[in-house]
């Protein structure tokens, strides 16, 4: 191979390269290494084997935080996907006021987390929130007092998670709504189709490749949640709400347990690959074969 | 390919039939519940404290105050220092416009190299690339804390700049590639014939093309880099911090009388940049996010 070959090229893709290798993978390699080690205030080599991920896994605390992804996981990429595909259809109609109605759905995207979280918070302020207002206007039975409740200020993240994620799915569904050819609606319509059987099982299929995207983009979202949920319930009542990111950051920053936070930012990055394999296995590899049929 | 077109096409339907008057009572409900947040920000930032403890959070103000606005931007508390919003705006300025600039034009010279000059090997770091927009933050943040500090200028304004433009140039560099890639190669042949070379062609024939691309990742951006709360917190240092840390800060303060009027005005004077470029942009900003989406 010629080096001096295309050396412009080769010059201008340098950053890229040195950031992808010093920064993408010398952080895992870094991670994973340290994950094996005792650090505590600053990283040391003091090899323990395995035992900082027994430490974890033994942890009360990693436990209540990956229940809680699993939890929030599933209940956002759900309500997400389903709310973002109904709103999509729902615009799709040929509605008035259109441009309207998406720009409505899609403003939260645009917030920061941290404002999503805070609002949510005034929101759902146990006192003086919806539920205040619900009590003065007679319906005293109403309870909503999730931020302060052990078991539901999970879902009260996953309210405020759906509302500013929702717009964003419902603009990759809508793509997708508008990529349909007019006449197969014409030959739904003249088989007799009712409209929401052919969005269930026409339409829906042939949009499956922004579904799967939809879905992939808002799962590599779920791990990655810390903001939203600092500004919202900063991991509590207790840590009842902590999260797997929570759990590495309080150990890199306020606990001084370094070994500790590498194995647990470890097990997040395999989680991700975990998610994002067989997407990636079914994109590059599956496709390509499929074109070549 | 999907048509990152999100425009209806053919006529509105002319009659109200029971079923579209039923559709545009659920559509309108739904955007009620979308607009809900908002509206009790907006409404709770004008009314004062008493009203707030004994009237209806969804009620519009009775008499309006405004004095929380200009306590939120100039003087409430974070800790002992009562400085508002304010210093905050000028950080995430200085912080936003710079990386913008630095990360756009090293996405569009990333996009270029690879849309145009492919040499052996160059896909595959551009896989690389692609693979860190998926790796949490969290297992990269204390390792490039490590680096920034061996360089000497992690906790500055150097520091958080290079961080957003690590974070970004995946995606960046994946937008504009396609828009490169969807160029006709033909322009890029006769150049080279012509006689142009790399910086030559990505000056004078890319560049002046690139404009749609661009302003979508400028959007992609200033929105991206405003928002951002955890790099901010970890690496742009204490002088430096951003809006959105100050806020969390000012809202999250443990002691002394909670002030939600106050908290909301800075929640609002928080996202009134990201929302302005929302509005401003509009259809730009969701083809950002089909860009970002769709490959190829």
């Amino acid at each position: 191979m010629n080096f001096t070959k295309n050396i412009a090229a080769k010059i201008a893709l340098l950053p890229m390269i040195i950031i992808s290798l010093t920064v993408f993978v010398g952080c895992i390699i870094y991670s994973f290494v340290y994950s094996l080690t005792g650090s505590k205030l600053i990283p040391a080599l003091n090899y323990v084997g395995f035992s900082q991920y027994e430490r974890l896994f033994k942890s009360r605390k990693w436990d209540v935080a990956v229940e809680n992804i699993f939890i929030y996981g599933f209940v956002f990429t759900i309500s997400c996907l389903v709310i973002g595909f109904l709103l999509a259809v729902l615009i799709d109609q040929k509605i008035r006021g259109e441009s309207l109605f998406r720009t409505i759905f899609l403003y939260p995207y645009a917030m920061s987390f941290v404002v999503t979280g805070l609002v949510w918070k005034w929101v759902l302020n146990p006192t003086y929130g919806i539920e205040h207002s619900m009590h003065l206007w007679g319906f005293t039975w109403f309870e909503l007092d999730w931020l302060v409740n052990r078991d539901l200020a999970i879902y009260a993240v996953c309210i405020a998670a759906v509302w500013q994620g929702a717009g964003f799915v419902m603009v990759l569904m809508l793509a997708g709504l508008r990529g349909i050819d007019e006449d197969i609606w014409k030959s739904l319509s003249i088989e007799g189709i009712p409209k929401w059987k052919s969005y269930i099982f026409v339409i829906l299929p042939m949009i499956r490749p922004m579904v799967i995207t939809s879905l992939v983009l808002i799962a590599a979202g779920v791990v990655k949640v810390y903001d939203l949920i600092l500004a919202l319930t900063s991991g509590g009542p207790g840590y009842s709400t902590t999260t797997p990111a929570m759990y590495v950051m309080e150990n890199f920053f306020s606990r001084a347990n370094l070994g500790q936070a590498f194995a647990a930012s470890i097990i997040m990055f395999i989680s991700v690959v975990c998610i994002l394999a067989p997407w990636a296995y079914y994109e590059f590899y599956f496709r390509n074969k499929e074109a070549k049929v | 390919m999907i048509s990152n077109n999100i425009e209806a096409s053919g006529p509105k339907p002319k009659h109200l039939t029971i079923g579209r008057i039923g559709l545009y009572f659920f559509i309108i409900t739904c955007a009620l519940f979308f607009l809900m947040p908002l509206y009790v920000m907006i409404i709770t930032s004008l009314k004062d404290m008493d009203e707030i403890r004994s009237g209806n959070l969804l009620y519009i103000p009775q008499k309006l105050s405004y004095y929380s606005w200009p306590k939120a931007w100039s003087e409430a508390c974070t800790g002992f220092i009562c400085e508002g919003l304010r210093p905050g705006l000028i950080n995430s300025l200085k912080i936003t416009i710079p990386s913008v600039i630095v990360s756009v034009t090293l996405g569009a010279i990333n996009g270029y190299a690879l849309a145009f000059w492919r040499f052996k090997g160059a896909y595959f770091f551009f896989g690389l690339c692609l693979f860190g927009a998926f790796i949490p933050y969290q297992v990269m943040v204390y390792p490039l804390l490590k680096i920034e500090s061996a360089i000497g200028i992690y906790s500055s304004l150097p520091g958080i700049i290079l961080v957003h433009t690590i974070f970004g140039m995946p995606i960046l560099t994946l937008i504009f590639r396609n828009f490169y890639s969807s160029l006709p190669i033909d322009l890029f042949k006769a150049a080279r014939i012509d006689g142009g070379n790399f910086l030559k062609i990505f000056f004078y024939v890319i560049i002046p093309m690139s404009a749609p691309i661009t302003i979508v990742a400028v959007i992609l951006q200033v929105t991206g880099i405003w928002n951002d709360f955890l790099l901010g917190l970890v690496f742009a240092g204490r002088d430096n911090q951003p809006m959105t840390v100050l806020l969390n800060n000012i809202v999250q303060v443990k002691f002394g009388v909670v002030e939600y009027n106050v908290d909301m005005a800075a929640t609002i004077l928080t996202s009134i940049l990201p929302l302005a470029v929302y509005l401003l942009s509009g259809r730009w900003f969701v083809r950002g996010i089909a860009a970002g989406a769709i490959k190829g």
